[in-house]
């Protein structure tokens, strides 16, 4: 288990696909909407080194009630302005498309949090600001601190890309099936 | 004796049970879910795999403890009614329902999810056209379950029509969906699989199916979930020895030249629950 704590430095290029990682720090939620102003009107936070969450949390006040990851692929096309500005890691489920695999290499890393974990990830987080308040709950970007995440690297800064070989794998037996 | 259709005790006593209903399954898993997600991580062998199962037991465990809802897409309600015969089926009872979810996203409190399709405006409060989904049944009490969906899952659900010849082909169209959804429906899947009645019948059954308990399979359905499990794609995409913790399968009749088979795809955090109405009089 390797700790990791933001802001990230060149440390996430010796990760693994495969790898498992504790994150502590600080993170910004960002789904669909926030990605699509962030490109209109630039990026509200210092991107430098930042790990970028792709999850829309329920919270109450500042109290946040579930934060678990959402779909990354649905942010495949909107992500390179942010790896581009020094972005070091991502986090989210599912994994991301070949070309974000390309994006991220020799940058930094895509991690896996569990898909429906978000008491788990909330019990974790403390609030720490918003930005974009007007998009709404789920779609506004939300800053939280960390307390040792557990994530699985899901893709490397490498070219390592853990669910592209499983999907892969499944694919071969899927058609050798039958 | 038909009640009161418009009796305010009655409708009170279907929105707090439809509350009721909503908030204990978003934050506990049913017993027989619980059960072979236990049995799925005693068996896997993938270290990431089973760090996965970890988590998802120790977020399961905080959502119980904390009454925090287990995941934050707590879905758009589907709701399955069983209704008496002294009950009538009202405009009213529907409105009742809608109101129990409206209480459930105040107060559980769960993500506005529910919007218009195309101008994708928000309601913020779950109720919309067409939802909640009610679907009723006669029945000897009045009992309410919910099924919360979220996306993730029912994103990557699918429906083909088969030839009448091709009925090999069920477990392979089963099997291909789970190959096309990867990682996205946030696996170990649970598989509700509708075959035969019409095109929107088989849907219906295969989300029905869903409704069934999980902790037991015939030796058809764990044929089709075995055939899954050869895919290794495990939980979360990541690899691993369990991608679906379940196949049920429910049918109906269908038309001599059709064979429809539809595959309602749910996530490992498998959400329902019953509650029983106290009639209050």
């Amino acid at each position: 288990m390797v700790d990791l704590r933001t802001p990230l430095g060149s440390e996430v290029l010796d990760l693994h696909a495969g790898d498992l990682v504790a994150l502590s720090g600080r993170i910004y939620t960002a789904r669909d909407e926030a990605h699509l102003r962030m490109l209109e009107e630039g990026i509200p936070f210092n991107p430098h080194g930042a790990a970028v969450y792709h999850c829309g949390p329920i919270v109450e006040g500042t109290r946040i009630v579930a934060a678990g990851p959402t779909t990354s692929a649905r942010m495949n096309r909107l992500t390179e302005f942010l790896l581009d500005a020094g972005v070091r890691a991502l986090i989210g489920k599912g994994g991301m498309s070949p070309e974000v695999v390309e994006q991220l290499r020799g940058r930094g890393v895509y991690l896996a949090f569990t898909g429906g974990c978000a008491a788990l990830a909330a019990a974790r987080m403390r609030y720490a600001g918003i930005y974009f308040e007007d998009l709404g709950m789920a779609e506004a970007i939300w800053a939280f601190e960390l307390d040792r995440l557990p994530l699985t690297v899901g893709i490397d800064a490498h070219g390592g890309d853990l669910f592209g070989e499983v999907l892969a794998r499944a694919r071969m037996k899927c058609q050798g099936l039958w | 004796m038909m009640h009161d259709p418009a009796d305010p005790r009655l409708l009170e006593a279907i929105a707090s049970a439809t509350e009721q209903a909503l908030f204990t399954a978003e934050t506990r898993l049913p017993e027989d879910v619980k059960e072979v997600i236990s049995r799925a991580r005693a068996r896997e062998t993938n270290p990431v795999a089973l760090r996965e199962f970890g988590t998802i037991w120790e977020n399961m465990m905080i959502a119980e403890r904390a009454r925090v809802p287990l995941c934050q897409d707590t879905g758009v309600p589907v709701l399955y009614i069983t209704i008496p015969p002294d009950i009538p089926l009202t405009e009213g009872l529907y409105k009742a329902l809608a109101e129990g979810v409206r209480r459930a996203t105040y107060n559980v409190p769960l993500r506005p999810n529910v919007v218009d399709p195309l101008t994708r405006k928000n309601r913020g409060d779950n109720v919309g056209n067409g939802m909640p989904a009610v679907h009723v049944r006669p029945g000897d009490h009045l009992r309410i379950t919910v099924l919360p969906k979220g996306a993730g899952a029912e994103n990557t659900s699918r429906i083909v029509m088969l030839l009448p010849s091709e009925k090999e082909k069920i477990p392979e169209v089963v099997a291909e969906t789970v190959c096309l959804a990867g990682g996205r429906p946030c696996p170990p899947v649970v598989l509700g699989v509708g075959i035969g009645g019409t095109f929107d019948l088989a849907a219906a059954l295969a989300k029905e199916a869903l409704l069934l308990p999980i902790d037991s399979m015939d030796p058809y359905e764990q044929h089709i979930c075995d055939r899954v499990n050869i895919l290794g794609i495990g939980p979360m995409g990541l690899g691993g020895d369990t991608t679906a913790l379940a196949v049920k399968v429910q049918q109906a009749d269908c038309h001599t030249a059709s064979l429809p088979v539809a595959v309602n795809v749910q996530c490992w955090a498998h959400r329902r629950a019953t509650v029983e109405v106290e009639i209050p009089w």
